[in-house]
């Protein structure tokens, strides 16, 4: 097996096919990559192989050719400009922050930008594409043989992790389509213009990946990644980031198998489920001596299981050919610059360069070593949008130890917000009340337990600070020796049967 | 001023003198057009706005503060650049009645500065042929059928003899703005050239032809044919004209069309006192095609004769792979218009069929209804050379010829030579019954053959209206000159201009609006 690192997979003992029961996913990768076992049933092991190819609708206030706006769920048809409708004469005017948004990201991953990119033209008939063709990069894209480095952890611990990488084949630019609404009752088609011709960056990763959850973990890398760079807002609900998985089995020492391409998939978790039951299906379709078809298949995530695509046009010919109306795209680097250039008509690589912001595996770097948590923390404070912000600033106002901090974060504030399909944003506590009581328990003022009812107090966001709650529930830890003996005699005095009654016992 | 003057030294001059009223010039164009309607020239006659834009245009003259040099001028323009709120038909049942929403860039410029449009003008469907023949509204006739000249000289070749038979066609594709400007209904058009389109009808129609350098001008709005060859093409009574439209308007840079150059053009007015002798004059021996009529042959060294009597050098040229252009282009032409076509699918707009059992077979009933077979012939002829099988082995060759072809120009022109002289066509203009005997595809490859390397390569060429053929039908040459270079072509044609004076057509519609100016001489509008 060449494969690198990919894990072996024996079919599953059910043998008909159907949706996937829970937890079935559990036969998934052997991430070590390491050695095979042996199957049961004697029968040769099978070798999963993924490959992604990522649709990323670029952050962008304009679309990729024309003046549009780009904005989710506007009006259907209220954002076409005469471009966007086809309508004859008009001509592709490049948007500068697309391309921009393009070379961030090659740049975030690994890639080499080329300098000179060229557009083609790809036909085919569709009602949502109204110049019968997409402008794209079929030949020579803006970005290519990048990497992609992403993390995973093994048996569903999260304190065993392995980092694997995906090569990044290329990243390209596209014009996306818009939307058919296909009205079977009264039989008619509805077209929506808006999303046609918004900027997307096609991201091809090659096939290094061997089951759901590695594609679902490079996925989450890539949209994390997307988003901290603000190329893409990558919110797959709001089909900004759509993933299509090329999946194929074969043996060991064989050629690969013929693949199929997985559609229609819009969230991470399904992503895994889609990859998962597809491998199983073509295991046991061949080891029931069938054959695999090379077909689209699409994900019904109700079912949980794949089922092929009406095939539109069956195979077809997309007659590719230069577009003739964009000369090429040509990027410059601080060397090749030419020193009489506006700099408002050329992009600079190594500008964008010196100014990517901090990678999340930096950034999780520089949290495991600033302050001192575990690496697995890192993961999740970077995986919930703002939460490492609210970590640090947390961690500013408070006496406690980061170690600490992170504790009431991750389970306290986190398990609440999730609790409540709540975001770090929306929190009812902010890091500065958060930080408030975490100081009380710091200095010893309250008890840990304590600590717990102020914090449930604060949930309600009645606008009270912490100490405040302390002092209206009295939860403050007394330390003065005179007050407590006092209390004690107090409680003595007052009970004094039973006092009497245990000194008797 | 006559409706036969040039622009720069004469209408403009009329209209600030206030000798002539913008709207009274417009009147004049309308009433012509109306009784030269049989020539087929426009499509669409847009007299209300016409006549609303020359009465905007004479309230300015009347401030004194009149746009420019085109202020109140009645130009015509082809039905293949949108033109907002006025039909735009690409000759075709797909676009029979569309109306687009926007004016193209070159459009916007004319009307930016106070151009009069008087409407727009006919052509062979979606600009693909070279007779103005094929266009769904009827083929255009060569105002010079019904000329004084022509009538004088042509024997009446049939037993039927009429004048009805007899009639020649413009040439194409921009027949129609070519017959509109020849027959005085304008005093400007724009065409669009591809492959020749602007300046094989100025050749047959005795009008300025100039297809300006890839670039120059907008392609923003013109519906495209091929968009690595299409340009605006401007015809014109004179060479000053042209330079007036280009230099006044036209050229520079638009956001719109990223192919456009992305200097500023610096409007030039060519000098009266023209020196040739320091020329070098290069004539293409590949030229001399096969077909060529020996009349415009012998024009042709007597065109050199007078270069080298006047001076300039004169040497016999090579461009080798001349004769490889015609294939290429119909390759590349093809497969751009396949692409191009794409489009008119009846959703958005145009013709749609009312074929409704599939999305699919209302497509296919929309196109085959809304095109002319020239058009679906293209379509696919181009669509098999863009397939995945014969990508390499058609197109990418033809692009590489492409550039052999590019090259030949850079190396005679690096070698010294200034400017290129060739015919136009190969002969005068056909009469239309013989012209239909051959199908668009033959008459095309050959009327193209002397025209198109030009548009391969991208470079400036311009029509001069040289003399009358043995029928009394105009004839023309070609000047080609080096990318960007239009002051250069348009000085050297307006040297030869003055010297071969072209006769003015002698139009009977014409002398009749025109009583009483009409007998000054053409020339004077050069001077």
């Amino acid at each position: 097996a060449a494969r690198r690192g990919c894990a072996l997979w024996r079919r599953a003992g059910r043998p008909a096919l159907g949706p996937f029961p829970r937890g079935r996913s559990a036969v998934a990768c052997n991430v070590g990559g390491g050695a095979v076992p042996a199957g049961k049933s004697g029968l040769a092991p099978w070798i999963p192989v993924v490959g992604l190819e990522i649709h990323a609708q670029i952050s962008s206030n304009t679309k990729l050719f024309s003046g549009s706006q780009v904005q989710f769920a506007a009006p259907p048809n209220s954002l076409v400009s005469f471009f966007d409708a086809s309508l004859p004469g008009t001509l592709p005017v490049l948007n500068r922050r697309c391309v921009e948004a393009a070379v961030m990201t090659g740049l975030a991953l690994n890639c080499s930008i080329n300098k000179k990119s060229l557009f083609d033209r790809k036909h085919y008939f569709y009602a949502d594409l109204p110049a019968g063709y997409q402008i794209t990069q079929q030949r020579v894209p803006i970005a290519v043989n990048g990497s992609l480095s992403y993390s995973l952890c093994i048996d569903n611990k999260m304190s065993q992790m392995v980092t694997k990488t995906v090569r990044i084949k290329q990243i390209q630019l596209e014009q996306d389509s818009g939307k058919s609404l296909h009205d079977d009752t009264r039989s008619q088609t509805l077209v929506d213009l808006n999303r046609a011709g918004v900027g997307l960056m096609e991201v091809v990763m090659e096939p290094d990946m061997c089951c759901g959850e590695e594609a679902a973990a490079a996925v989450r890398e890539l949209q994390l990644i997307l988003q901290t760079l603000g190329s893409s807002q990558a919110v797959m609900a709001e089909g900004q980031l759509r993933v299509d998985a090329n999946v194929s089995v074969h043996h060991p020492g064989e050629p690969y198998g013929v693949r199929t391409e997985v559609k229609n998939i819009n969230s991470i978790r399904f992503l895994a489920k889609a990859i998962d039951y597809e491998i199983q299906r073509q295991i046991e379709e061949l080891e029931n001596g069938g054959t695999i078809l090379n077909e689209t298949r699409a994900f019904d995530s109700k079912l949980g299981c794949t089922v092929p695509m009406r095939d539109k046009e069956g195979k077809q010919d997309y007659r590719f050919m230069p577009e003739p109306n964009l000369p090429p795209l040509i990027l410059y680097d601080a060397k090749s610059l030419p020193a009489n250039m506006n700099h408002q008509q050329v992009i600079n690589i190594d500008w964008i360069h010196e100014r990517l912001p901090d990678l999340p595996s930096v950034k999780r770097e520089k949290l495991v070593e600033q302050y001192g948590i575990l690496p697995e923390h890192s993961f999740t404070l970077l995986n919930e949008d703002g939460l490492a912000e609210f970590f640090e600033s947390v961690v500013k106002q408070t006496q406690m130890k980061p170690k600490k901090v992170i504790g009431w974060i991750l389970n306290d504030l986190l398990s609440y917000l999730k609790q409540h399909s709540l975001t770090v944003k929306e929190s009812p506590v902010s890091s500065f009340l958060l930080a408030g009581l975490l100081n009380l328990l710091e200095k010893k003022e309250i008890s840990s337990t304590a600590a717990k009812q102020v914090l449930a107090e604060l949930w309600k966001g009645e606008g009270k600070t912490p100490l405040e709650i302390v002092k209206e529930q009295k939860l403050e830890l007394l330390q003065d020796q005179k007050e407590l003996e006092q209390i004690c005699q107090a409680v003595i005095d007052g009970q004094e049967n039973e006092v009497i009654m245990m000194l008797l016992e | 001023a006559a409706l036969t003057d040039g622009l720069r030294s004469q209408v403009s001059a009329a209209l600030k003198e206030g000798r002539v009223s913008p709207t009274e010039l417009c009147q004049r164009c309308l009433d012509l057009i109306k009784s030269t309607k049989f020539l087929n020239a426009y499509i669409t006659v847009a007299e209300e706005t016409a006549l609303k834009q020359a009465e905007e245009s004479e309230e300015r003259y009347r401030r004194g503060q009149p746009l420019g040099i085109l202020d109140g001028i009645p130009v015509a323009v082809k039905d293949n650049f949108n033109t907002a709120g006025i039909e735009t038909t690409c000759a075709s049942n797909m676009l029979k009645g569309y109306i687009s929403p926007y004016n193209a860039t070159v459009v916007q410029k004319l009307l930016d500065q106070g151009a009069v449009l008087l409407g727009k003008t006919n052509l062979d469907e979606f600009a693909m042929g070279s007779g103005s023949t094929d266009g769904v509204f009827g083929p255009v006739r060569n105002p010079w059928s019904y000329s004084k000249q022509y009538k004088e000289k042509s024997v009446p070749k049939s037993h039927s003899g009429e004048e009805e038979s007899n009639w020649v066609i413009t040439g194409g594709s921009s027949g129609g703005s070519a017959a509109a400007v020849s027959s005085f209904t304008c005093f400007a058009a724009l065409g669009s050239d591809t492959g020749g389109s602007t300046r094989n009808p100025a050749a047959h129609c005795g009008v300025v032809g100039l297809k300006p350098t890839y670039g120059l001008i907008s392609r923003h709005g013109l519906i495209p044919l091929v968009n690595s060859m299409d340009v605006p093409g401007i015809l014109t009574r004179c060479v000053d004209d042209a330079a007036v439209l280009l230099g006044s308007s036209l050229a520079g840079h638009d956001p719109k069309d990223s192919t456009t150059i992305q200097d500023d053009f610096k409007p030039f007015e060519l000098p009266d006192l023209i020196d040739v002798s320091k020329l070098s004059i290069g004539i293409p021996k590949e030229y001399h095609a096969p077909g060529l009529s020996s009349e415009i042959l012998a024009l042709w060294s007597k065109a050199a004769d007078l270069f080298k009597d006047a001076g300039a050098k004169v040497v016999e040229v090579s461009l080798p792979h001349t004769c490889y252009s015609i294939v290429c282009y119909h390759v590349l032409c093809t497969a751009e218009v396949a692409s191009n076509m794409a489009r008119f699918d009846g959703l958005e707009y145009g013709h749609r069929s009312d074929m409704k059992d599939s999305t699919e077979s209302m497509y296919a009933a929309t196109r085959r209804e809304g095109f002319n077979d020239v058009v679906r012939g293209r379509i696919l002829s181009g669509n098999y050379f863009l397939l995945k099988q014969n990508y390499e082995k058609y197109f990418v060759k033809a692009q590489k010829v492409r550039r052999l072809i590019a090259n030949d120009f850079v190396k005679v022109f690096r070698s010294g030579v200034d400017i290129l002289l060739t015919p136009t066509t190969l002969s005068d203009a056909a009469p239309y019954t013989e012209f239909i005997q051959e199908d668009n595809r033959t008459r095309s490859a050959q009327d193209d053959i002397l025209t198109q390397a030009a548009n391969m390569a991208g470079l400036p060429a311009i029509n001069v209206p040289t003399a009358l053929s043995e029928r009394g039908l105009p004839v023309g040459l070609q000047f080609i000159g080096r990318s960007f270079q239009e002051k250069q072509l348009l000085t050297v044609a307006k040297w030869f201009e003055k010297q071969v004076q072209f006769p003015v057509i002698q139009l009977e519609e014409v002398e009749r609006h025109n009583s009483g100016v009409f007998q000054h001489q053409k020339s004077a509008s050069f001077s």
